[in-house]
């Protein structure tokens, strides 16, 4: 099996996961969704998880985020392991240590862009870095925005926010799951650069989920996945190499049959 | 269209399981009304039907109310009357009636039961038909008498027993000769009826040789019309009235049925009150599920549905809810009038047995209010789910929140409140009767307005109330900022519960007030330690008075002597008093004159004087009840009170004009003031009769607020309904932003909300909600208070307002309750929502 088992470098490791799986369902019915993975996110790399439909991607972001439980293996966040944490700590885990971005814009209309921005910290009872929020706003331009409320604001502009809540609590990992899939070119092409800009400039370390090649191209590192395993990974990819390879993937080929795709496995 | 309308009930099961739970609670209070006053009205008319069976038509003496210009002097049913009655050829018999108040003390020393509902009766002969003896017999003489079973239940009194009773003054002590039975109306309610031998019941009640009433039996084979006309022949017509056994039982059902729909009326006004309540529920429910599935009735107006039968499609889901509400409340509401039948019951009044009774009446008002109720509520959802364009169909994008400017909304409702606000204050300055319909006009607008207005209300109230919830860190603001995030919502939940608590609150002021400010009058003008009465609010012996006068340390002693007379050609009533004491026991304030009662001189009370155009030294004829006339002058005009009014004359003036002196109350000022000896060497000296209360002015205010407290907790018990039904709505509206804002639950959670916090937020945002429905209720119910009580104030110079800050507190609790609890349920479904299906839901 081909894991992401890489060269070392002096970084540390923000994330990983080991021989992690996930099965819904029993006996007959049961769908292996993870099927022992292992994979490690280091600090301030900027990783895509990419795969067709179905692959697993999504469910992969969300147990190493700590958003969904896992049947067997292990999750770390850092020093922690994610599978001994009852709900209230993984709750803790994630306002504390994870940013989030969603597809679907997921703000409170209720709230202006600068509060938005700053409700992780609400919600922990601490107040933000002054100096760091300021940076993080800057970057993705809302420093004119951030009383407006998001019914106020463009897709575009409200996906800015998220990516600056997301930043602003100065997480250890940042997770995207689809963070373009509701933008238009433009708008998705800045996110995108905000995201790589946090990475080479704010050292952060962002993991994102996405179908789109050019998205992935973004990233330092690409992870592809097909039937719930790790089947394939490119560093420093283009969008031409992405396709590529997603072309090679079984079930990435829309041609290709489900049958014929299991078998093309490993 | 019906098929899809099925499909949606069936779906939105549990969505709208709030407002069938709503609409049943008030079907429920209407069909349990019905059925309960029908049931026992029935059962009153049966065993009051049963009470004629022994008269075929009674004699009565002709009443003199409206004739001639002499006062009182009605005629007597003789002994020579009774005997020509039974002596026509259809008369089988006749029997002599006489009754009055009997007050018979139980093994305790107490009375039994409520004074105005001891009879006493006397027993015919040795075997009455009417009164079928079950142990012993006849009673004979003044120290034998019978007791009904019940009574003898009750009490565990046993033939043989000694009894204390008392008429109107001196106690006896008779033994029980025997116990009877009877269908009397009294004894079904729950009285006790004593029965003497007949002299003896003439003498104790005052009518030697005469009876209140002749019973005459018919002859087998001649009818009660025909005994009648025989009657009417034998005697003499401007003596006696006779009226036909079936008349007298349907006059006394027609009574028992007006008197129960009086309280049939009262119950349903609480019932519409519910049900009002209710209408809001539906028409928030009925918005939501419109407001979810514009995007299916959108798609059913691009196939080709026009918009009637998109309407339609709403009002036929109506009907099925309303339906289901209807056959649920009617069930329940036959359980709940079988439940009042026994709660009544076990409350000591004994309500007479018969089956429940469930009219096609009752069930067809049950099914239509549940049913039109509900449809009228949906009327303007659905109206509104016509409008969606088919257009929206196609959008993937939510449907957005109606954001319709409330500038129309706003202005009508400041008109609406200006109005009702300026024509209550006019009603305020008006005189007590001419300010009732402004001020029930003003009232109604009034409520309109501000139901209109609570969107507009509800932003700043609630932001009132923000530094409080800030204290609760983020879950806090986001409550707070959610419950202003549909004015239109949050108004029509808040309004629910803002009416129940208006009423609440307005008749806890007016009682309040009224207590206080009664309270106040009868110990202002009362200057006397102890007021003595018959239990029953009879008129009391004379003898009463000459025994106090006679008892150690009683300093001053008056009667308040009640006599009908005519002046000017009118009925006036007159109080005898004893001039001499009477200005030691009353604290009157004299606006004309000096107090000063004895010989021909007289004290009035202003609106007595003011209505004769009477002052200080005008002199009037007055004619006597024995038909003299006597010239008496005003010797002053004092301030009357609903207590003590009228025109005061002295007792040597008055008695020798009265055939049948008797007083309605006696004032009694001892040397030591009140006191429990004192108190206790009064009773003695009347024998400690069951019958007389002997009342200090502590009594007095005690029985004052315990009437009060009595109707207050009536008028909760039936508003609690309202309030249940506020609940349901509060609940019905939290579940639904839950489940609208699931996504953004989900966010939350998935940022870093753990569940407290999530549950914390709903709670909260509930909690808001309530208060700002409590706080307006409240608020409107002090107003209205405030405005009833100056109309009252017009009439009653003592009345004050009496804010209830202690009670007002506890129905802010209340409403915060309710939020607390109506939150349990919603929170929790909150913080489980699964995380991944909510971010992800669309």
């Amino acid at each position: 099996m081909t894991t992401a088992h890489l060269a070392d470098r002096s970084t540390a490791v923000a994330a990983r996961a080991t021989e992690l799986s996930k099965i819904y369902g029993q006996g007959e019915t049961q769908v292996v969704a993870l099927d022992r993975v292992s994979v490690e996110f280091r600090q301030a790399e900027f990783t895509a998880i990419m795969g067709p439909s179905g692959s697993g991607k999504s469910t992969l972001m969300h147990c190493v985020a700590g958003l969904d439980t896992f049947s067997s293996g292990s999750v770390r966040i850092g020093d922690t392991e994610l599978g001994s944490l009852k709900d209230k700590q993984l709750t803790r885990l994630r306002r504390d240590k994870i940013g989030f971005i969603f597809q679907a814009f997921n703000l409170l209309p209720t709230l202006n862009a600068l509060e938005n921005i700053t409700l992780p910290m609400d919600i922990a009872g601490r107040r933000p870095d002054k100096e760091w929020l300021d940076r993080v706003i800057g970057m993705v331009g809302l420093s004119g925005r951030l009383s407006h409320r998001p019914s106020q604001l463009s897709g575009g502009q409200q996906q800015r926010v998220a990516v600056a809540r997301a930043l602003a609590s100065r997480p250890e990992i940042v997770f995207g799951d689809e963070p373009t899939g509701n933008l238009d070119s433009r708008s998705g092409a800045e996110v995108l650069g905000f995201l790589r800009n946090s990475v080479r400039e704010l050292g952060q370390t962002v993991v994102m989920v996405t179908h789109d090649p050019v998205a992935a191209a973004y990233a330092d590192r690409v992870v592809f996945l097909a039937d719930g395993r790790i089947v394939d990974e490119v560093h420093g990819p283009t969008a031409d190499k992405v396709l590529d390879r997603m072309r090679s993937l079984p079930g990435g080929n829309p041609r290709t049959p489900e049958s014929d795709a299991k078998g093309r496995t490993s | 269209m019906f098929r899809t309308a099925l499909r949606n009930v069936l779906a939105h099961k549990a969505r709208l399981l709030m407002t069938v739970l709503a609409v049943m609670l008030g079907v429920a209070f209407v069909s349990g009304t019905l059925v309960f006053t029908n049931t026992l009205s029935d059962a009153l008319q049966n065993s009051s039907a049963k009470g004629f069976d022994h008269v075929d038509v009674a004699v009565t003496a002709e009443s003199r109310e409206d004739s001639g210009d002499t006062v009182g002097k009605t005629p007597e049913l003789t002994q020579a009357l009774l005997e020509k009655s039974g002596e026509v050829p259809g008369a089988a018999s006749a029997v002599g009636v006489v009754n009055g108040f009997t007050a018979i003390a139980g093994k305790d020393g107490k009375l039994i039961g409520d004074g105005f509902q001891s009879q006493g009766g006397n027993y015919w002969g040795t075997d009455d038909p009417r009164y079928p003896l079950t142990a012993g017999h006849a009673p004979k003489g003044r120290d034998e008498i019978l007791i009904d079973s019940r009574t003898a239940e009750r009490t565990g009194y046993k033939v043989g027993d000694t009894v204390r009773l008392s008429v109107d003054g001196p106690v006896l002590t008779p033994t029980v000769a025997g116990v009877f039975t009877t269908d009397d109306g009294n004894v079904a309610a729950g009285g006790s009826l004593a029965l003497f031998d007949t002299a003896t019941a003439q003498q104790l009640f005052g009518k030697a040789g005469t009876y209140d009433e002749i019973d005459v039996t018919a002859k087998a084979g001649v009818t009660q019309a025909a005994l009648k006309a025989e009657l009417d022949r034998a005697l003499p017509g401007d003596v006696v009235e006779t009226t036909t056994g079936e008349q007298l039982a349907d006059d006394q059902a027609e009574m028992i049925a007006s008197s129960m729909s009086g309280m049939k009326q009262g119950l349903l006004v609480f019932a519409g009150i519910a049900l009002f309540v209710g209408t809001f529920i539906i028409a928030n429910t009925f918005t939501m599920l419109v407001a979810q599935r514009t995007k299916e009735l959108a798609l059913l107006r691009a196939v080709g549905a026009s918009r009637r039968q998109v309407t339609r499609s709403v009002l036929i889901e109506a009907f099925v809810v309303g339906a289901v509400a209807a056959v649920t409340g009617l069930v329940a509401g036959i359980g709940i009038g079988a439940g009042l039948r026994a709660l009544v019951g076990s409350l000591g009044a004994t309500v007479p047995d018969g089956p429940l009774v469930v009219t096609p009446g009752t069930v067809a008002a049950a099914l239509a209010v549940g049913i039109l109720v509900t449809m009228l509520a949906a009327w303007l959802p659905g109206r509104r789910a016509a409008r969606i364009p088919p257009v929206a169909a196609m959008n993937s994008l939510h449907a957005k929140a109606t954001t319709r400017s409330l500038v129309l909304r706003n202005t009508l409702g400041a008109l609406f409140t200006a109005a009702g606000v300026a024509v209550i204050l006019a009603a305020t300055t008006m005189d007590g009767s001419d300010g009732q319909a402004p001020m029930g006009l003003g009232a109604v607008l009034l409520i309109i307005g501000v139901f209109v207005l609570t969107p507009l209300l509800s932003r700043p109230l609630i932001a009132a109330a923000a530094p409080v919830l800030r204290a609760f860190g983020v879950a806090g603001r986001l409550a707070r900022q959610n419950s202003v995030r549909n004015p239109r919502r949050t108004a029509a939940t808040a309004s629910a519960l803002m009416i129940g608590l208006t009423l609440i609150t307005g008749m806890t002021v007016m009682a309040g007030s009224l207590q206080k400010s009664i309270d106040k009058m009868a110990s202002s003008a009362l200057s006397a330690d102890y007021v003595v009465s018959m239990a029953n609010g009879n008129s009391l012996s004379t003898d009463v008075e000459k025994k106090l006068r006679h008892t150690e340390g009683v300093t001053a002693v008056s009667p308040l002597r009640n006599a009908p007379s005519r002046i000017d050609g009118d009925t006036e009533y007159l109080t005898g008093v004893d001039g001499a004491a009477i200005g030691e026991l009353t604290h009157l304030t004299v606006d004309d004159g000096s107090f000063r009662v004895g010989g021909t001189r007289v004290v009035v009370d202003d609106d007595t004087a003011n209505s004769h155009g009477w002052r200080a030294g005008s002199a009037f004829t007055v004619h006597y009840e024995d038909g003299t006339a006597q010239r008496l002058t005003v010797a002053g005009v004092y301030q009357g009170n609903e207590l003590i009014r009228g025109i005061m004359l002295d007792t040597a003036t008055l008695t020798p004009h009265q055939p049948d002196p008797a007083d309605m109350q006696v004032m009694v000022k001892t040397s030591g003031g009140a006191s429990g000896a004192a108190k206790d060497r009064l009773e003695k000296a009347l024998g400690s009769n069951p019958g007389i209360k002997v009342q200090d002015k502590q009594d007095i205010s005690n029985g004052i607020a315990q009437m009060f407290t009595l109707m207050l907790n009536m008028l909760y018990g039936l508003l609690a309904m309202a309030v249940v039904v506020a609940v349901l709505g509060v609940i019905n509206t939290l579940a639904m932003s839950v489940f609208e804002r699931s996504q953004e639950i989900g966010m939350l959670r998935a940022i870093g909300l753990d569940r407290r916090g999530i549950k914390r937020m709903v709670r909260l945002e509930s909690l808001v909600i309530s208060l700002f429905g409590g706080v307006l209720g409240i608020g409107l119910g002090v107003f209205f208070g405030w405005a009833a009580g100056q109309l009252l104030g017009t009439r009653m110079a003592t009345y004050e307002l009496v804010l209830p800050w202690g009670r007002m507190a506890v129905f802010l609790l209340l409403a915060a309750a309710v939020g607390v609890l109506a939150a349990l349920w919603p929170a929790r479904r909150a913080a489980r929502l699964n995380m991944l299906q909510a971010i992800k839901a669309e």
